[in-house]
């Protein structure tokens, strides 16, 4: 066995010595960065689905509180004919997207970055812009496969409405895409915060969690004090949920609201200021190297 | 151009700690090249450097003719690497892996191949999670090589082998040079070096305190002989002799006879005794 080894090492070496030239050099064109970043977000989505954890972890939450809180709560909010059950449907549509972003991301890029993932990919030819390509791949089918699932859940059995109106329809998509793109881009600038990937689930989620109990997800702002609604108020989540009521819950739903209106300017207006803060953050903080790596 | 890898002067610092502190090297094209060194003797750094990993202090890098403190695309598709420590695409199959990573280079090779190359066509529909610790570091060689690279480097890659996969892996890599492409090798182990590399560089303080063939690294190969055996030891530059009076001493059999040159591993533990001040 180990004079047969040798021998081929040997032979390796001898051959590596005579042999003079070397590989030709590549002559076809680089694949574009597109193409790889959608490549790069079907292996992503592959991976996210087949990890049980982090698909009860961002996916199943949400859906498994709305079945929670729709048994435990079934009367309606006196006076507008909208029920409990409906005002956690669009609650919690505005939780999952920030959870697909958020939190998908920032666990799931320090993951990337403690792993070896990030520094693989570095010394690949793959442009730098594929891999957040992917990431956006990814989050996206999340979100919108949990948001079409809650739907789902609240039409079904808690007689949510969907709305009938275009207008409607144009609000959840301007609110969806920029709650989603805040969200992922706040996801990827917090993925640089924890030390490893370990402490990471407890570094994303916590924030998380504490965001969603003061932005009106599980309790109405009625029952909240004032200076707790003004922290809420700095944060995007607030007003996902509030652009999302707005979509599910219609004219009726206003009257439940602080001001008795949805204020669908300036959930436009601080939703979009987190997307350009978030930008600025991502491209400022974001490591491709781990702390160990130096 | 003769040389891969051109290095004058290169110098890295961490805040206080200088850890390479002028490196020359010439890696020429085909050859195996091992890096030997202790932990934070300036080896990781240094082919960190070399992978376009890490920015450098000073000095001139030229990797295939190209500053690796630039790295471009053109340029990562012409070089492999190797990682030490990677556990990614855990939930992904290894040739789901392999495709993947295929799509990134301009001229791959056969993604089905490259596993074939590497002794995983039987778990090639495995989960990378549930491969062994050496069936891994296969996976990490076919990602290295998939893109049909004139250069590979290979961070310490039977680091936690047990002996048989160490020796099974020499296989691979002694293949590897037959395809004509440079390797860099980092690694621990002397024994290694020895059965892979043409040429090592040893590094200790930041410096490269010896280079040359395995064979003949710091006069090994014209250092005295060590004749020994059950009531004695000598060095010698003639064993030969020492034997035959030690064999008309006893009347034929010596007791306990040996005679050994130093091991690279007994040149390799002087050189980064002293290193170079």
């Amino acid at each position: 066995m180990n004079d047969a080894v040798n021998e081929s090492v040997s032979d390796a070496v001898n051959e590596t010595l005579t042999e003079t030239a070397p590989p030709a050099a590549p002559a076809h064109a680089m694949p574009s960065a597109l193409k790889l970043g959608l490549s790069r977000g079907m292996v992503e989505t592959k991976m996210f689905f087949r990890e049980k954890d982090a698909v009860v972890f961002t996916f199943a939450f949400p859906i498994i509180l709305l079945m929670l809180f729709g048994s435990i709560f079934a009367g309606s909010l006196e006076g507008t004919g909208v029920t409990v059950s409906q005002l956690y449907t669009a609650g919690l549509i505005g939780a999952g997207v920030m959870g697909a972003g958020f939190q998908n991301l920032g666990i799931g890029i320090a993951g990337d970055r403690d792993d070896g993932t990030l520094k693989r990919l570095a010394g690949t030819p793959m442009p730098r812009s594929a891999y957040f390509i992917g990431k956006i791949i990814n989050v996206l089918v999340i979100a919108f496969l949990e948001v079409a699932i809650l739907l789902a859940i609240g039409v079904l059995m808690y007689d949510l409405d969907l709305p009938g109106q275009v207008s409607s329809w144009v609000t959840f998509a301007w609110v969806f895409v920029l709650g989603v793109t805040a969200a992922a881009l706040l996801g990827t600038a917090a993925s640089s915060l924890p030390r490893s990937a370990k402490s990471a689930a407890a570094v994303i989620s916590m924030p998380f969690v504490v965001l969603q109990f003061i932005s009106g997800v599980f309790i109405p702002f009625t029952q909240m004090p004032e200076w707790l609604i003004n922290v809420a108020s700095v944060f995007p989540l607030k007003w996902m949920c509030q652009g999302f009521r707005a979509v599910f819950l219609g004219d009726d739903g206003a009257t439940l609201e602080l001001t008795k209106s949805y204020e669908l300017d300036r959930v436009a207006l601080v939703l979009a200021a987190w997307v350009i803060g978030g930008l600025v953050l991502c491209l400022t903080t974001f490591r491709w190297k781990g702390r160990r790596d130096g | 151009m003769t040389n891969a890898i051109e290095v004058r002067g290169l110098t890295k610092r961490y805040g206080d700690v200088q850890a390479v502190r002028g490196i020359d090297l010439d890696i020429r094209r085909g050859e195996v090249f091992a890096i030997l060194g202790p932990n934070g003797a300036g080896k990781s750094t240094t082919v960190e450097i070399l992978e376009g990993y890490r920015k450098r202090d000073a000095g001139e890098v030229s990797v295939l003719g190209v500053d690796p403190g630039r790295p471009t695309r053109e340029w990562r598709s012409r070089i492999g690497i190797v990682l030490q420590t990677a556990n990614d695409a855990a939930e992904l199959s290894v040739r789901e892996t392999v495709r993947h990573f295929a799509g990134y280079y301009p001229n791959p090779r056969d993604p089905d191949e490259v596993i074939a190359a590497v002794g995983l066509s039987e778990s090639a529909n495995k989960r990378i999670r549930q491969l062994s610790g050496g069936q891994r570091r296969r996976v990490d060689v076919a990602l290295g090589v998939l893109g049909n690279p004139e250069l590979i480097f290979l961070d310490e890659p039977t680091t936690g082998f047990d002996p048989e996969a160490r020796r099974q892996f020499w296989e691979l890599i002694a293949g590897l040079a037959h395809t004509g492409s440079t390797i860099v090798l980092t690694t621990h182990y002397l024994d290694e070096a020895e059965a892979l590399a043409d040429r090592v560089a040893v590094i200790a303080g930041g410096l490269i305190v010896a280079e040359g063939e395995p064979a003949t690294l710091g006069g090994r190969a014209t250092a005295k002989a060590l004749v020994s055996w059950d009531e004695g030891s000598v060095e010698t530059d003639t064993p030969t002799k020492t034997v035959l009076e030690l064999s008309r001493r006893y009347d034929g059999e010596v007791p306990g006879l040996s005679v050994a040159r130093p091991t690279l591993e007994d040149v390799y533990l002087k050189l980064i005794e002293a290193p170079g001040e």
